[in-house]
């Protein structure tokens, strides 16, 4: 911690209202990350863990890290259900894997978490006429800028066609006064 | 004269189109950003809404060796609140549901989710029961069914069986008194 006495002691220019301040803001943040820390732990830590199955054969375990990275945890919504810490994560991998158990296809087990979660939990949005916007969109916006950019050399084709041509004098005199011989 | 008169109306009109085009742009993309920050991206639409509650028997909270399933509700009109004693947003709105309870409008089913049963009644002693009964969701299985990601959550479930709202995050009093009661009375009249 800093001591603000003895910065404000040794630096006289500094005034009460600025020490107020300081001290005021500092307090702020350190009762944030208090509350940060608070709301962590006593979410965390008494909360069941997820109930432990035996591992899977090898070509199960590779199998279900595909399907776990096509899937989104709800919690962490940035994240994989492979790659998140959450404990709802932890819950859906084992449903995953229950359901695989269970002899459910990987669509099978998709649809199954798309009945409950909808579509959100999908990390690749279905094609519908709903997600047109978000699929089509880009390519949209990137025939309009191709439209735009050949309407402007277009443009400049045109200008440059109607200025007056230069005769072989001129021109000699052109590249003189450039230096090109 | 015509040609003329007819060349600088279109070159006003192009002119006018430099200065609307981005400005028309500038305010959709003003409108857009707008809207995302009143969107709450936690808030995902349930998928549940108007389809059968899922079937479920879980063990009683405070009587273990009796269970409750989804069948022994039919008929009734019924509220199924997801909770845990590990839940902070949980405590903020158990005093609406405790005030709900008072009202014997509704029963007030609680899944207690992912806790550990002592822990559970042990909460509930300290803060309050408006559960007619809670049940135990140890592994989490049966809140998955629900499409539940985050206690608390609060479902209201009609006579025929059918998730007709979802609340997600705590119920405040507004969402209570607008939303679910009225809701609840209609359901109730049907």
């Amino acid at each position: 911690m800093i001591d603000l006495h003895s910065i404000t002691k040794s630096n006289p220019s500094i005034g009460e209202g600025f020490r107020a301040r300081v001290a005021g803001e500092a307090r702020q943040c350190l009762s944030f990350v208090f509350v940060c820390v608070a709301l962590a732990c006593s979410s965390a830590f008494a909360q069941t863990a997820t109930p432990e199955l035996p591992p899977a054969s090898p070509e199960l375990e590779l199998r279900l890290k595909k399907l776990e990275t096509e899937l989104r945890c709800l919690v962490c919504q940035n994240q994989t259900l492979a790659e998140s810490p959450a404990g709802l994560a932890g819950d859906l991998r084992r449903e995953v894997r229950l359901l695989a158990d269970a002899g459910k296809n990987d669509e099978e087990i998709k649809a199954h978490l798309k009945a409950r979660y909808g579509d959100f939990v999908l990390y690749k949005p279905p094609v519908e006429s709903k997600t047109w916007l978000l699929w089509f969109g880009p390519f949209v916006l990137l025939l309009g800028g191709a439209v735009i950019v050949v309407a402007i050399t277009r443009r400049t084709r045109a200008v440059s066609a109607e200025a007056p041509k230069l005769n072989e004098t001129d021109r000699d005199r052109a590249s003189k006064l450039l230096g090109d011989n | 004269m015509t040609g003329i008169a007819s060349k600088s109306a279109n070159g006003n009109l192009l002119k006018a189109w430099r200065y609307a085009l981005p400005l028309a742009i500038f305010f959709g993309l003003v409108w857009f950003l707008y809207k995302g920050l009143s969107l709450n991206p936690r808030e995902i639409p349930s998928a549940l809404l108007n389809k059968p509650v899922p079937d479920f028997s879980l063990p009683q909270l405070h009587q273990p060796d009796k269970t409750l399933s989804a069948a022994d509700m039919k008929g009734k009109v019924w509220v199924l609140n997801v909770w845990g004693s590990w839940c902070v947003s949980c405590r903020y709105e158990h005093p609406l549901l405790n005030a709900l309870a008072k009202q014997n409008l509704v029963p007030i089913i609680g899944l207690n989710w992912k806790d550990k049963p002592d822990d559970a009644k042990g909460w509930l002693r300290k803060f309050g029961d408006p559960y007619q009964l809670s049940v135990s969701d140890l592994d989490g299985r049966v809140a998955i069914n629900f499409g539940v990601y985050g206690a608390p959550e609060t479902f209201i479930i009609d006579k025929a069986g059918m998730i007709r709202y979802k609340h997600t995050g705590p119920i405040n009093e507004e969402v209570m008194r607008d939303t679910l009661i009225p809701l609840i009375r209609d359901l109730g009249k049907a």
